[in-house]
């Protein structure tokens, strides 16, 4: 594992504005896992092929033990009665951090593909820069998610390029893809005000500084699978702060309605 | 090849099977033998992967995070085994795109307790202990099955499926020792899915065509009857450990068989749901052609880009 940048002082979690910006700060991160897992998860039997469908499902899972741990150290740092299962299924849709990307709808392939590369090379820069956190549960979180977030960067890479280089048809559904999608990338590096007392801290990575490495990866897959880099006059943003898309609150009647319908049941 | 020539290579083939040889896909084997291993193994895998969507069903309405995820494992483990099977009857000369078209036109058939819809999420460890549990009972004589790449293949299947059984008889479980509402909850659904787990081990021995057959190759080692035995007589105590009524009046312990007794079982419901008049066979059937043909400019893009790369790769080779 790798050492922190930073040293955090051990009072620090004693301030209680410091412990709800953590808290805040880690929805953040976890939502989206949380989020695309659930997108992923409804695309489970409906693949292409088993091979992908097998595939796919896996990064579902993969997405969804991230959420479980990471939710798992929000409920500690709460040190209320509150569970994994609280935070992820009885939140009010305003209180969900979840950028607008990986709330998307799964359109067709492509553009699951496409939303899934757009985030996975923003998460493996993520969870690669995370393991040097002044938080040591978040670097131990970070390193047990780093080959995870680069094994899905390669699968959605990959399919990337075949999509893009493969049939005029494929390229065409994928530039489509690209193009509307590009509006929600810039979201990922923006910061709230817990996430800067985080970052000051040096308990959360400055994503911002990587931002133009992030575009220039991205960038350069793209070039390679033969696709135009789109060009926007403004991006998207909203869901990190709390005003989501339009699907969030169908994600969310669906994710929520086995525990609303059955409050206080265990399962 | 002359008639005698033949007939000492059938020979040997019902010799290797009586000694517990397998059979490998390169050894010589009867047109027959080859024609039902493709039925019964592509039936199999079929089974599989329509097996995914009743509990795919389910997955974005799971009620915690552990169950959302032993439910996504639970269903990818079916996609695999669906991936085991179709390679297993690849071996017999056909083709996965050819047993896909069988399925998609019709032709070839799967497991008609997938037609029947999951309701709650209840049905998820209903599922599980029953409908993967009556797998288990059909599939574990398989293990030694003749067919060398079959045998293999479910050797792995069952591992999963047992472990699948008790993940649904957990779910259970929780349910049972829950609220009110959720024990009705799991009573209700094992009183949909009690006589479709009947179902699912076949027909009754009378009426049951290709039995004798399916012995010599192991492809079967007991009756239906005999297996459907078996499974009331493990399943009536689990049921009575979770607090639940089997929705069979008749049955009842037989002490002098050793057994239990049960009710007459609806056969024409049966029928019915085999001959494709199910709650969901058009449904199950629709949402698999779907996904294929929707699927079908990815498959061609992945192909396309496949021989683009071999043909730059000789390219930059003779180029040299
Ligand atoms: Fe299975
Ligand atoms: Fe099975
Ligand atoms: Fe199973």
């Amino acid at each position: 594992m790798m050492k922190p940048i930073k040293e955090l002082n051990p009072q620090f979690l004693e301030s209680k504005e410091n412990k709800e910006h953590l808290i805040s700060y880690l929805l953040g991160v976890a939502d989206n896992y949380l989020i695309l897992a659930q997108r992923l998860g409804e695309l489970c039997g409906h693949g292409p092929n088993l091979e992908p469908d097998i595939a796919i499902t896996n990064i579902s899972l993969d997405l969804l033990g991230q959420v479980r741990s990471f939710y798992q150290y929000v409920a500690q740092l709460k040190g209320d009665k509150s569970t994994e299962d609280d935070i992820a299924f009885l939140r009010k849709e305003r209180e969900y951090r979840s950028v607008l990307l990986v709330q998307q709808p799964n359109t067709d392939f492509g553009y699951v593909i496409v939303r899934q590369f757009f985030f996975d090379v923003y998460n493996k820069m993520f969870l690669n820069a995370l393991q040097q956190s002044a938080d040591e549960t978040l670097r131990a979180l970070a390193f047990k998610g780093i080959k995870e977030a680069s094994y899905h960067e390669r699968f959605s890479g990959d399919w990337l390029k075949r999509l893009g280089d493969g049939t005029v048809e494929s390229k065409q559904r994928v530039q489509q893809a690209v193009n509307d999608l590009w509006v929600f990338t810039d979201e990922l590096f923006h910061s709230s005000k817990a996430d800067d007392a985080m970052i000051t801290a040096g308990v959360a990575p400055d994503m911002l500084q990587l931002r133009e490495y992030y575009y220039e990866k991205v960038e350069n897959l793209l070039t390679e699978a033969t696709l135009e880099i789109p060009e926007v006059p403004y991006f998207q943003k909203g869901g990190k702060e709390g005003l989501h898309s339009e699907y969030m609150g169908y994600i969310l009647s669906e994710m929520q309605y086995m525990q609303r319908a059955y409050p206080n049941s265990r399962w | 090849m002359s008639e005698a020539e033949i007939k000492s290579l059938e020979a040997q083939f019902d010799a290797k099977i009586a000694n517990d040889q397998k059979i490998e896909p390169k050894d010589w084997m009867p047109e027959k033998y080859r024609k039902t291993h493709i039925r019964q193994i592509s039936q199999h895998a079929h089974s599989e992967i329509v097996g995914m969507l009743p509990e795919g069903n389910w997955i974005t309405r799971a009620p915690s995070l552990r169950r959302k995820a032993a439910l996504l494992a639970k269903v990818q483990d079916e996609a695999g085994h669906g991936l085991y099977l179709y390679s297993a009857c690849e071996t017999l000369g056909i083709t996965r795109e050819e047993l896909y078209d069988q399925l998609h036109s019709g032709a070839a058939k799967y497991s008609s307790i997938f037609n029947y819809p999951t309701l709650t999420w209840a049905d998820m460890g209903a599922i599980g202990w029953l409908v993967d549990g009556a797998a288990i009972i059909n599939q574990v004589p398989l293990c030694s099955t003749s067919y060398g790449p079959y045998a293999r293949a479910m050797v792995r299947v069952c591992k999963e499926e047992s472990f699948h059984q008790r993940q649904g008889y957990e779910i259970m479980l929780s349910l049972c020792n829950g609220t009110d509402e959720q024990k009705e909850m799991a009573q209700d659904a094992l009183n949909r899915w009690w006589w479709p787990s009947l179902m699912m081990l076949g027909p009754e021995d009378k009426d049951s065509v290709h039995t004798e057959q399916s012995m010599k190759w192991k492809l079967k080692r007991k009756t239906n009857d005999e297996l459907r035995q078996q499974f009331i007589d493990q399943t009536v105590p689990q049921a009575d450990i979770l607090g639940l009524t089997i929705p069979d009046p008749d049955l009842k312990w037989n002490d002098e068989k050793g057994t239990y007794d049960f009710g007459a079982i609806n056969w024409d419901e049966f029928w019915q749901v085999v001959k494709g008049h199910g709650p969901l066979n058009k449904k199950r059937l629709d949402d698999r052609r779907n996904a294929w043909n929707e699927g079908k400019w990815v498959r061609d893009a992945a192909m396309a880009y496949a021989e683009k790369q071999a043909q730059r790769k000789t390219e930059a080779a003779t180029a040299v």
